[in-house]
C-alpha cells in the first residue's frame, strides 16, 4: 500500500510544481514506484514542467467521472520508467472534480504505486482542499518570505483538519520544505533564516533548496531539476529531500552552486 | 538620520520575524475561535430564551484570548419588564434563528 503525500503551500508561484517534479523524480531514481498527480484542474502545469505535455490524452477528470480508465490516463515518464504522471484537465474548472471520484481515484493509485505525489493548486479552496484529502504526510513548501509563511501557516491548520486523517482524529505528518534560500542574503539579516521559519511555523524540516539557476533551465526544456542536473546545488538538495522522505536521516546542509571565476569576481556583493 | 545609523546596520529580516510572530499569533487564535464563539452565541441564546424573552442582540459573547488564560465575556440585557417564561413552554426549544 503506497503513501499519500501532499505538495502543498497556500500561496502560488513558492515552488509546488517544481518540488512534485524534483521530488518525484528522485524519488523514482532510488527505484521507488511514483504517480505525480496534477490537482491544478483548468491551470495545469506539471504536464509542462515534466516535459509530457504533448503526450497528454485523458486527465484526473476524465478518470474521475468515468470517461476514461485510470491506466489509460497515466503517462509513463520517457527517462524513468517507475515514474508516471496523472495530469490536470485544462479545459474544466474544479468543480468537476468530486469527493467520491478523487477518493476512488487515490485508493487505486495506493494499490499500484509505492507513493502518490498530489501537487496541490495554490489557495485554500476546494482544489487545494481535494489535492490534501487523502494525505498521510504533507511537504509544506515555503519561500523565506512574509506572505509565503504567513499562507504556510493557515495550510497548516488546514492540514490539521480538513484532511480524512485529521477527521479521524489522526495526526498527519508534516514537514517543511524550504526553497529559494539564499544563505548569504539570510547571513546578511536581509532575508528570514531558516531557524527562524521554522521557529514561527513548527513543522519539522525537509530539507532547504537553494535560489538556483539552474530550476528555471531544467523547466525550459521540461525536465526536473533532478533529471536534468543531477549535481546541481537544488538537486542535491531534492535528493536528500527524498531520502528524508523514506525515513533516512541525513544531515540538512545548503548546497551552492559553484560558480566561475567571473561570478566570484562579480557576483559577491558587499553587505 | 543622525550619525549612528550610518554605523548601525540596519537589517530587515529580524523585522519580518517579528511581525510574523505577533501578526500569526493573532490569526491562529482568530481562526480557531470563529465557529466557537457562533456555537456559543446560539446556545446561550437558547438556554436564556427556555426562561425569559430577550432581544438577540441583547446578548454578547466576547472570547479573549489572553497568554496564560481566556476570558470569555456574556452580556445579556434582560429589559425590566421581561417576563418570566413558564418553565413548560419553552422548555428544550432552540431559539429561533
Amino acid at each position: 500500500m503506497g503513501k499519500v503525500l501532499v505538495v502543498t503551500s497556500g500561496k502560488g508561484g513558492v515552488g509546488k510544481t517544481t518540488s512534485t517534479a524534483a521530488l518525484g523524480a528522485a524519488l523514482a531514481r532510488g527505484g521507488e514506484n511514483v504517480v505525480v498527480i496534477d490537482f491544478d484542474v483548468g491551470l495545469r502545469n506539471l504536464d509542462l514542467v515534466m516535459g509530457a505535455e504533448r503526450r497528454v490524452v485523458f486527465d484526473l477528470i476524465n478518470v474521475v467521472q468515468g470517461d476514461a480508465k485510470l491506466a489509460q490516463a497515466l503517462i509513463r515518464d520517457k527517462r524513468i520508467d517507475t515514474l508516471s504522471l496523472l495530469p490536470a484537465s485544462q479545459t474544466r474548472d474544479k468543480d468537476a472534480l468530486t469527493i467520491e471520484g478523487v477518493d476512488k481515484v487515490i485508493a487505486e493509485l495506493k494499490e499500484k504505486f509505492d507513493w502518490v505525489i498530489c501537487d496541490s493548486p495554490a489557495g485554500i479552496e476546494r482544489g487545494a482542499l481535494l489535492a490534501m484529502r487523502n494525505a498521510d504526510l504533507a511537504v509544506v513548501v515555503t519561500n523565506p518570505e512574509v506572505s509565503s509563511v504567513r499562507d504556510s501557516d493557515r495550510i497548516i491548520g488546514m492540514l490539521d483538519s480538513k484532511t480524512l486523517k485529521a477527521e479521524r482524529g489522526e495526526r498527519i505528518e508534516k514537514f517543511l520544505l524550504v526553497t529559494r534560500y539564499d544563505p548569504q542574503r539570510a547571513a546578511r539579516n536581509e532575508m528570514l533564516k531558516v531557524e527562524d521559519v521554522l521557529e514561527i511555523l513548527s513543522i519539522p524540516l525537509l530539507g532547504i533548496i537553494p535560489e538556483s539557476e539552474e530550476v528555471l533551465k531544467a523547466s525550459n526544456v521540461g525536465a526536473p531539476v533532478t533529471l536534468n542536473n543531477p549535481n546541481s546545488a537544488p538537486s542535491k538538495a531534492y535528493f536528500d529531500a527524498a531520502r528524508r522522505l523514506k525515513g533516512e536521516t541525513v544531515e540538512v546542509v545548503v548546497p551552492m552552486d559553484r560558480k566561475g571565476f567571473m561570478g566570484r569576481l562579480f557576483g559577491r556583493r558587499v553587505a | 538620520m543622525s550619525l549612528f545609523d550610518i554605523f548601525r546596520k540596519r537589517t530587515t529580516a529580524p523585522v519580518a520575524r517579528d511581525r510574523l510572530q505577533v501578526l500569526l499569533a493573532h490569526e491562529r487564535s482568530v481562526i480557531g475561535k470563529s465557529d466557537l464563539i457562533a456555537v456559543l452565541q446560539e446556545e446561550i441564546l437558547a438556554v436564556i430564551a427556555r426562561h425569559i424573552s430577550v432581544d438577540r442582540d441583547a446578548v454578547q459573547i466576547k472570547l479573549d484570548r489572553g497568554a496564560s488564560f481566556s476570558t470569555l465575556e456574556i452580556d445579556v440585557e434582560v429589559p425590566l419588564d421581561a417576563k418570566m417564561k413558564k418553565p413548560a413552554t419553552g422548555a428544550g426549544v432552540p431559539a429561533s434563528v
